[in-house]
């Protein structure tokens, strides 16, 4: 038994920031590591120390062994925690701590290595009585011939699902309905895995359409006692990652619970498991369940189980660790009541769940009863390009699945996140929606519901309209505020009016003008061609507006970062953006046109006519007085004309060339 | 500083008849304005918008900050006469890229835009408005030039447009020509005499003359684009500063102009705070009197103008028929002097002449709210001195070199116009409710004076006195002189600013008074503060 006193947590976000938190509760000194991007990171100041790795890359810092035990050598550090993701299920790093004195918070090596190869791993499994698919391992040498096409008809069977051999969170997964289709899925995922986790090695096996990710949490200590704290159901995914995870699920009754619990504390017995760990299995709509994989670390959606058990796992991670056995309280665990998370990714939902990144000026989540938050960002914080773009998860329990539902809707309701792109939206929306409040889940679930449709059912028209005259008050009453002579005079006032105010705003896409006139505590207004209503303002400021229309008061917050303007009220949030009233002209003649700033001689024509050039390239050189002028492409295009031959004398204002961009 | 406590009942018949008459004059006004806003109409209106083309008043809001006010002037000019009230021209204050700036636009769709001796006169007092207060001048420029048949009385003055601008030009006042159609002929010197100049392609025509000119002048086919296309002026001549491949290009480029003026007034900025009154300033039109006879009491006018109705009144017990104090107006400190009881005596005439020195020692703008029938006559206050008197306050309005602002709310008669800052005085603005009558004296009066008189030619010179005739006489020219002393008819002969609705008083005095600030507030000198 080795009690820890300092621990180095090799991780980023919001798990570095978790893991912080139960460290520090155990009276654990903590000391985070940094990438640059990282620098301003929340859990970077949480910790009591940190220690900056160089470079941005992955490969570079997280990823990077040598310098992670540098770190923790250095800092005086007695343990290691991985995390999720990085070095978490590295066989090899987990053996290096050992070797460096250093305790790493997680299974043995041999457990994480046997679990690591999905082939090893289904093996045992097979041989513990645990139910598995039958597969095809593709190793990163192999050769892909046809009649692999044929073998995994008769070995797995069609649809057929290509996935990395080493690593997770269905990076490089592909499914195969058309045997044709199978050589060009194996290179494919060959590649993306060869890149996310060093080793091209994948596995074909059979896909079960439509099933439950269900996933059961097991946690094993070195006294050989492995107990499971029951199951979590993570059907609803998009592009194979988890993105709202529950326990307990709505689809296993205690029966199945046991059944399953059993199968998962089979599985950890068989590879002597220590610490947490994750048995996951697919399940049918009957209740069969297949082992699919175990992950042999903390998961990121531990909270849940946390929240259902009353156990803090991180807490009991670090018990094991030191030898401790597992507390009475895990054994005897029991379900109270029901939990639900939701993932906040910063991700272009409506543009194909694209990584967004940038800075998140506003980041706001309420804090209410039965609500969670674990997050890795704060306003300001910024989303940067190297790293997973998981900004935070907010977590409900409630007595019942209802209860925690309606709990994490309303929270999601009151959450705000401006500058990033991100899918709170959609999580509300599921959250809403009839099929996932039946529990009528599994992992094609957004495919069948698509996010636009989901995404459309939360604001009505009548919403943006009383933001949009929201917005419309507030950018007058920064106009006005800001205004540096008269600002005190009432806003807009003529003695001879002459119609109203305008602005216009970009809403989705489309453009609305905003008409209105102030008088008095009365504004007078149209949208785009809407008739003309009347809303009385009970107060304006640039940040906030309480008005009343149509009868009902309403009270805005306007927010404005980088060019857009937010404006929401509890519930809901609207962005615009503000047109500007004039457009900039940057040119004078015909498009793309190059024009002689002066008279002078052709002395190098640089491009030739139809070539492509970018914006900037030197297309003619003149000379004149005794200077060489290079005239440079307006726009990155190709080059349409040259209308000036080698040694010509041009006029000023001669067009020499045409270059046309890309209309 | 002391709050004024309103003691006006809003229930009495008299304020609800003072506020029924002016709610009727209002209403006379705002018809008024409503052709003015129209220009030529709306079958001019809409040519001009078939052409690609803004209206004068589109122009303008896309000049001005987004939701500044804009205070027009001279609205009123014209009305009563043969030509289009407005006087196709349109003049005023407003902020552009955060400068106060005198924007003079022409009407196109008023007989093409073209002048008049009133247009000739409502842009030379804007000119002068921007001269005297050091306001930079936006001209939005669109006008056929002179309108010949009134050559006569319009070709010698026009010449003073150009002097005018290229004198503020020299003072450091920068003037900008937005160029938007035609300016051709003498128009043509608009754009040549300002600091700045912006022309919109195939719409801009500038030259002196146009092809058929040309072609009888020297037998040249020209063209316009060539004589004076924006193209032209701005790769050619250089007379354009700016090409603006569009109405809107050349209004943000006239924006983009003022913005890179970094323009700094001379004045100081509001000093004081600038909350509202704590009266409802919408009451003015029940404290104003309908008939001038009836005195009001400029305290209830002042507690629903100045800032949080703070009023500090300066020898109040000391020739009461004219009310003098210090207070600000939207944060800009002031001296008011307004009268109480129409009459000035020698009292009134001394302590005005007192509080105008005190202004000038410190330098503060004065507000005179004009409602005076003049200085008193008779035997006694002739043996008192009242000339002498009447002379000093005179001599110091006319000296005072501090800002004035003058406002006839109710009655601006005889020397008591010019005592209390009339427009001869120079006021940097003037204004008139709607309800206020100027003239020499009351019709009635002047029209018994006339009377009186001819009784005594015809008794000096032994004639019978048509009595009949007398009185038909008597009745015609009261009725010229009220017809001449009607607001209207005053502004109509830009013997103001423009006619105001009394609820807009306090931000007419704000905008007027920041406006002044643009240039140096300094008041005279010399003697010291004589003690009358």
């Amino acid at each position: 038994m080795q009690r820890i006193r300092r621990v180095l947590i090799a991780n980023r976000g919001e798990i570095a920031a978790r893991i912080i938190r139960s460290a520090q509760e155990m009276d654990i000194l903590t000391v985070a590591v940094f990438s640059e991007a990282d620098r301003n990171a929340p859990y970077v100041k949480l910790a009591d120390l940190a220690i900056p790795l160089p470079g941005n890359s992955p490969k570079e810092t997280y990823l990077n062994q040598g310098l992670i035990i540098d770190a923790a050598k250095i800092s005086g550090c007695d343990a290691i925690h991985p995390g999720y993701g990085f070095l978490s299920e590295n066989a090899e790093f987990a053996s290096a701590c050992g070797q460096a004195g250093i305790i790493f918070i997680g299974p043995t090596p041999r457990a994480i290595a046997l679990m690591g190869s999905k082939i090893e791993a289904k093996r045992i499994m097979a041989e513990a009585g645990v139910p598995v698919l039958a597969g095809i391992t593709v190793s990163d040498s192999d050769t892909l011939s046809e009649n692999l096409t044929e073998l995994a008809d008769t070995e797995v069977g069609y649809p057929v699902l290509v996935k990395a051999a080493f690593g997770g969170g269905g990076r490089g997964m592909r499914v195969v309905h058309n045997p044709g289709d199978l050589l060009e899925a194996i290179e494919g995922a060959r590649r993306e895995a060869a890149s996310a986790f060093g080793n091209g090695t994948v596995f074909l096996e059979h896909y079960v359409e439509s099933p439950r990710h269900i996933e059961v949490q097991i946690f094993g200590d070195s006294h050989g006692q492995v107990v499971h704290l029951f199951e979590r159901e993570c059907s609803i995914q998009r592009r194979y990652q988890k993105i709202i995870e529950e326990s307990p699920s709505p689809a296993v009754s205690e029966e199945l619970r046991s059944e399953l619990g059993a199968s998962a504390v089979a599985a950890a017995k068989a590879i002597g498991y220590v610490g947490a760990g994750t048995v996951e299995f697919v399940m049918d709509n009957i209740g069969k369940y297949y082992f699919l994989e175990v992950n042999t670390r903390l998961q990121v959606e531990h909270p849940v189980t946390e929240m259902v058990t009353g156990l803090d796992l991180v807490r009991l991670q670090i018990l094991v660790a030191e030898g401790m056995p597992l507390p009475d309280e895990v054994r005897s665990a029991r379900i109270n009541g029901h939990a639900i998370e939701v993932r906040i990714y910063a991700e272009d939902v409506l543009g194909g769940f694209l990584p967004s990144t940038g800075v998140i000026h506003h980041f706001h989540v309420p804090d209410l009863p039965g609500i969670r938050l674990d997050s890795g960002v704060k306003s300001g914080g910024e989303v940067s390009v190297h790293y997973d773009s998981m900004v935070a998860k907010v977590i409900s329990h409630g007595k019942n699945r209802d209860e925690a539902r309606r709990r994490l809707a309303r929270a999601l309701s009151e959450t705000r996140m401006y500058g990033v792109a991100n899918n709170v939206d959609l999580l509300l929306a599921i959250l809403r929606e009839s099929e996932f409040k039946a529990g009528a889940i599994d992992t094609g679930y957004l495919v069948r519901h698509t996010p636009a449709d989901l995404v459309g059912t939360l604001r009505s028209s009548d919403t943006v309209d009383a933001h949009c005259i929201a917005a419309a008050i507030a950018v007058q009453a920064r106009n006005r505020s800001e205004s540096k002579v008269l600002g005190t005079i009432s806003s807009g006032w003529r003695n001879v009016p002459n119609g109203h105010q305008t602005v216009t705003f970009k809403h989705d896409g489309t453009e609305l003008v905003v008409r209105y006139r102030l008088s008095g505590d009365r504004v007078e207004f149209s949208i785009g061609d809407g008739e003309l209503c009347r809303a009385t303002i009970y107060s304006c400021a640039p940040d906030e507006v309480d008005f009343e229309l149509g009868g009902i008061r309403r009270s805005a917050t306007i927010s404005r970062f980088a060019g857009r303007i937010y404006v929401a009220d509890n519930t809901d949030v609207t962005t615009f953006t503000e047109v500007p009233r004039f457009q900039e002209h940057p040119a004078l003649e015909a498009h793309g046109s190059l024009v002689a700033p002066m008279p002078g001689t052709v002395v190098r024509i640089a491009v030739d006519k139809g070539s492509a050039v970018s914006a900037g390239d030197t297309v003619v050189v003149l000379e004149a007085m005794k200077m060489e002028h290079s005239i440079k492409a307006p726009v990155s295009g190709i080059v349409q004309e040259i209308r000036v031959d080698l040694g010509q004398s041009v006029d000023i204002g001669l067009v020499l060339a045409i270059v046309e961009g890309p209309t | 500083m002391p709050v004024l406590k309103s003691t006006v009942d809003i229930r009495s018949e008299e304020y609800r008849n003072n506020r029924a008459a002016q709610l009727e004059v209002l209403r006379q006004l705002n018809e008024q304005l409503e052709i003015v806003r129209g220009g030529g109409g709306p079958k001019y209106a809409e040519r001009h918008h078939m052409r690609g083309r803004l209206l004068v008043r589109e122009r303008l809001e896309l000049l001005l900050d987004p939701d500044s006010p804009f205070l027009e002037l001279s609205s009123l000019a014209a009305w009563g006469t043969e030509f289009t009230v407005g006087a196709s021209i349109l003049t005023g204050i407003g902020v552009v890229s955060g400068v106060e700036c005198v924007i003079i636009g022409h009407d196109p769709t008023v007989r093409g835009g073209s002048m008049n001796p009133i247009t000739l006169k409502k842009n030379l007092r804007a000119l002068e408005i921007a001269r005297s207060n050091r306001l930079p001048v936006i001209n939005l420029v669109e006008s056929g030039g002179a309108d010949l048949p009134t050559q006569s009385d319009l070709f010698v003055n026009a010449g003073k447009i150009f002097h005018d601008l290229t004198e503020l030009s020299a003072l450091a006042i920068p003037t900008i020509a937005l160029v938007f159609g035609n300016s051709t002929a003498g128009g043509a010197y608009v754009p040549g005499m300002c600091d700045y100049a912006v022309l919109v392609d195939g719409h801009a025509k500038v030259f002196l003359g146009g092809p058929p000119l040309v072609k009888m002048a020297t037998g040249e086919d020209a063209v316009d684009e060539a004589l004076g296309g924006a193209s032209m002026h701005s790769k050619v001549s250089g007379l354009s500063d700016f090409f603006a491949i569009d109405e809107y290009d050349c209004i943000r480029i006239g924006r983009q102009i003022v913005a890179d003026l970094h323009w700094r007034k001379l004045g100081i900025g509001p000093t004081e705070p600038a909350d509202p009154p704590l009266y409802d300033p919408d009451e003015l039109l029940g404290v104003a009197s309908s008939d001038f006879r009836v005195p009001v009491d400029p305290r209830e006018v002042l507690a629903r103008v100045t800032d949080g109705s703070r009023f500090s009144e300066y020898k109040a017990l000391y020739g009461t028929s004219l009310v003098t104090g210090w207070t600000s107006i939207h944060g800009f400190p002031v001296g008011i002097l307004a009268n109480a009881r129409g009459v000035l005596f020698s009292e009134e005439a001394k302590k005005a002449t007192e509080f105008i020195l005190l202004a000038n020692q410190s330098d503060t703008p004065l507000i005179f709210l004009q409602n005076t029938t003049g200085y008193m006559v008779g035997t006694s206050y002739e043996q008192g001195g009242i000339i002498k008197d009447g002379a000093k306050m005179i001599n110091a309005v006319t000296n005072s070199s501090v800002p004035h602002i003058t406002i006839n709310i109710g009655a601006s008669f005889g020397a008591g116009n010019y005592g209390m800052s009339g427009r001869a005085y120079d006021p940097k603005f003037m204004f008139a409710w709607a309800n206020a009558k100027l003239a020499v004296m009351g019709a009635q009066q002047l029209a018994g004076v006339l009377s009186i008189v001819a009784r005594q030619a015809a008794e000096s010179q032994h004639r019978e006195f048509d009595a009949a005739a007398d009185d038909a006489r008597r009745t015609a020219i009261e009725e010229q002189i009220e017809r001449e002393s009607h607001s209207f008819f005053v502004s109509s002969k830009l013997y103001d600013d423009g006619v105001i609705d009394p609820r807009d008083t306090r931000t007419i005095l704000g905008i007027a008074l920041s406006a002044v600030h643009s240039q140096v507030v300094k008041g005279r000198r010399g003697f010291g503060v004589f003690r009358m």
